[in-house]
């Protein structure tokens, strides 16, 4: 692959600008949040490039962002951010990508390490036996004919509405787990027969639940306000997506915009950032369709937490009330939002497309839960299976810069093959199992994949975004035990 | 004589791609199916006993191979169907109509390695010359 070779500015440690002369067509300049470290990988591949090209959507505002994870995707990079105005932009599905909703979520405990690992191995045993995991695997929730629109509306309401989780849940969820705007009759049926099967169930790749344990606090106070109050207390993270119902709804209007462009008078340096106006009835029933999808994806977290905090109470021998099993929060890290930001001056209406990037609103946003309106909303950022995971909260500063939006995650080093080839599953489970890491998997090779070797430090990626003050560390955590789906 | 490759990979940081080859253009549709499940699954373990056929008709061969290999990923998981054969039957610029034969997944016996999301357009081609398709998988 050759090395991208573009105009590059650096404006300051941590911020470097592709100027917009670099290539005709491009409407804005890039920004890219990184540093010198980690600057000289992201040039090996062609991350920047497609930086640069959705720069050249119509609409877009501010920059064309990069977070400091930013790795060379398909179309739109893997950590980036675009807004695009209502009133003349565009929507694409290839800057939500075809996960819809793939997010992450933490719930703390009152436990600490010492009560849990005597018996780790029997409770990541619980929790892969109870969370329907891998490659094939189907959920065990059974749907009545047409209840999957339901799922699609209601989100984690439906969830709960049916014994999954309480309502705590609901108010710590981004969006409360249900997208307003959400219409099932844009979903294809092609869509919910993928969905229905597969409701309750991790899906494989880089999903995962982990049992974690906080080795560093930073901010006292704000970590208080999240339910974080000792290092050495146990944390349980779940992270998954929208399943093939997802990735059906990203495949069916990619399709009817690379057929819509030319009558809007679009084109795009890539058919994979293909994009109609917002405004279009062609943008309006994919964002409709999109939401059904985040809603699934949020229902199907919500069960899964659910079954996840019935394993955690069983093998402890505690209740729920006294495991303190709350949901910190959760966040979605591949999606599309209509948002107020201030753009020159003036509030606009957006829509804030963040592929494999975060929301991060900072302290009194009306978005986050009023738990957070003094600290800024919880940001969490999962790290590879052998080192750490960090939680965040939300500044102003993202507001300022980055439309509210932070990294989402570690990022890919390695390619899949490259990560197979420098070892085998089994040799990062005993190496893992070396470090004090129970691991779960239901794929030798897919464990391979996703080696700890194969992704870059979390902490560096953390650094970046703490630096450049679009985000504040609150604590790290570290894993004791992984189910990988 | 020497056979031909069917197919291979393509390294891509985050995710997986291929180029297949063919005698013809049908021929490199077909192999890209191939590869594409020998990404998901070890096919020496997969039994050729059940059988569904596909049609498809889009604009363009590019949007063809994109519908041809997301179609197979919808019976994958709806079926569960592992495919390993592939007769492509008509085929042309944009239509193309194929009996696919495979094996329904049973943990028992079969052996899954990656899951695939989805066929994507990014960097996918279409060479009509040398017979040869190249698709990048979000995995």
């Amino acid at each position: 692959m050759p090395k991208w070779s573009g105009k590059l500015e650096k404006v300051d440690d941590f911020r470097w600008r592709i100027p917009k002369s670099y290539k005709p067509g491009m409407r804005v300049d890039g920004l890219i949040y990184t540093d010198e470290g980690m600057l000289p990988h992201i040039l090996e591949e062609q991350a920047l490039e497609q930086v640069a090209n959705v720069a050249f959507l119509p609409g877009i505002v501010g920059y064309s962002l990069a977070m400091p994870d930013i790795h060379w995707g398909y179309g739109f990079a893997i950590g980036g951010v675009a807004a695009m105005r209502v009133s003349d932009g565009v929507v694409s599905p290839g800057g939500v990508g075809f996960d819809i909703n793939c997010g992450v979520r933490i719930m703390r405990t009152n436990l600490v390490k010492e009560e849990v690992t005597p018996k780790i191995k029997t409770l990541i045993d619980a929790i892969f036996y109870a969370v329907p995991s891998g490659l094939g695997s189907k959920g065990a929730i059974k749907l009545r004919s047409g209840e999957i629109d339901e799922v699609l509306i209601k989100g984690s309401r439906w969830a709960v509405g049916k014994g999954y989780g309480n309502k705590e849940d609901l108010e710590t969820t981004e969006e409360n787990g249900e997208m307003k705007g959400a219409d099932p009759s844009r979903v294809s049926g092609r869509a919910k027969e993928r969905g229905t099967p597969q409701l309750g169930t991790l899906g494989s790749g880089n999903h995962f639940l982990e049992v974690a344990v906080v080795d560093e606090i930073y901010e006292t106070e704000i970590a208080e306000a999240m339910g974080i109050e000792r290092v050495g207390q146990v944390m349980l993270y779940v992270h998954c997506g929208s399943r093939g119902l997802g990735h059906q709804v990203a495949d069916d209007y990619i399709k009817v915009m690379l057929q819509s462009m030319p009558k809007y008078g679009i084109q795009v340096p890539d058919r994979q950032l293909a994009c109609v106006p917002v405004k279009s009835q062609e943008g309006q029933a994919y964002l409709a369709a999109m939401r059904c999808a985040a809603n699934y994806a949020w229902a199907n977290r919500q069960c899964i937490t659910h079954w996840v905090r019935e394993a955690f109470c069983r093998v402890m021998g505690i209740s729920e009330r006294d495991a303190g099993l709350e949901l910190i929060y959760d966040v979605t890290h591949n999606i599309a939002k209509i948002e107020d930001h201030t753009v020159n001056g003036k509030i606009e209406k957006l829509c804030v497309h963040r592929k494999g990037a975060t929301r991060a609103f900072p302290a009194g946003h009306p978005d986050i839960p009023k738990q957070y309106a003094s600290v800024g909303q919880p940001i969490l950022i999962p790290g590879d299976m052998g080192r750490t995971s960090y939680i965040l909260a939300g500044t102003e500063k993202a507001m300022q810069e980055t439309f509210g939006s932070t990294c989402h995650g570690a990022g890919r080093l390695q390619s899949r093959a490259a990560a197979k080839r420098a070892a085998s599953g089994r040799d990062v489970l005993a190496s893992l199992e070396a470090k004090g890491i129970q691991i779960r998997a239901g794929s030798l090779p897919g464990l391979a994949e996703e080696a700890p070797e194969a992704y870059k430090d979390v902490g560096d990626v953390v650094r970046v975004a703490h630096g450049a003050g679009i985000s504040k560390k609150v604590a790290r955590t570290r894993p004791i035990a992984v189910v990988k789906g | 004589m020497r056979r031909m490759k069917r197919y291979e990979l393509i390294e891509h940081t985050a995710d997986m791609g291929l180029a297949a080859y063919g005698k013809d253009l049908a021929g490199a549709f077909a192999n890209a199916a191939y590869g594409m499940f020998s990404i998901i699954a070890e096919l020496e373990e997969v039994k050729e006993v059940e059988s569904r056929r596909i049609e498809i008709n889009e604009d363009d061969a590019e949007s063809l191979l994109f519908e041809w290999l997301n179609s197979l990923l919808y019976y994958f998981d709806v079926e569960t169907i592992i495919f390993k054969k592939f007769d492509i039957m008509e085929f042309g610029e944009g239509h193309l109509k194929a009996d696919c034969c495979g094996e329904k997944y049973d943990a028992s016996r079969h052996h899954l390695k990656t899951g695939i999301k989805s066929a994507t357009y990014h960097m996918l081609e279409v060479d009509r010359a040398k017979n040869r398709v190249q698709v990048i998988f979000d995995v």
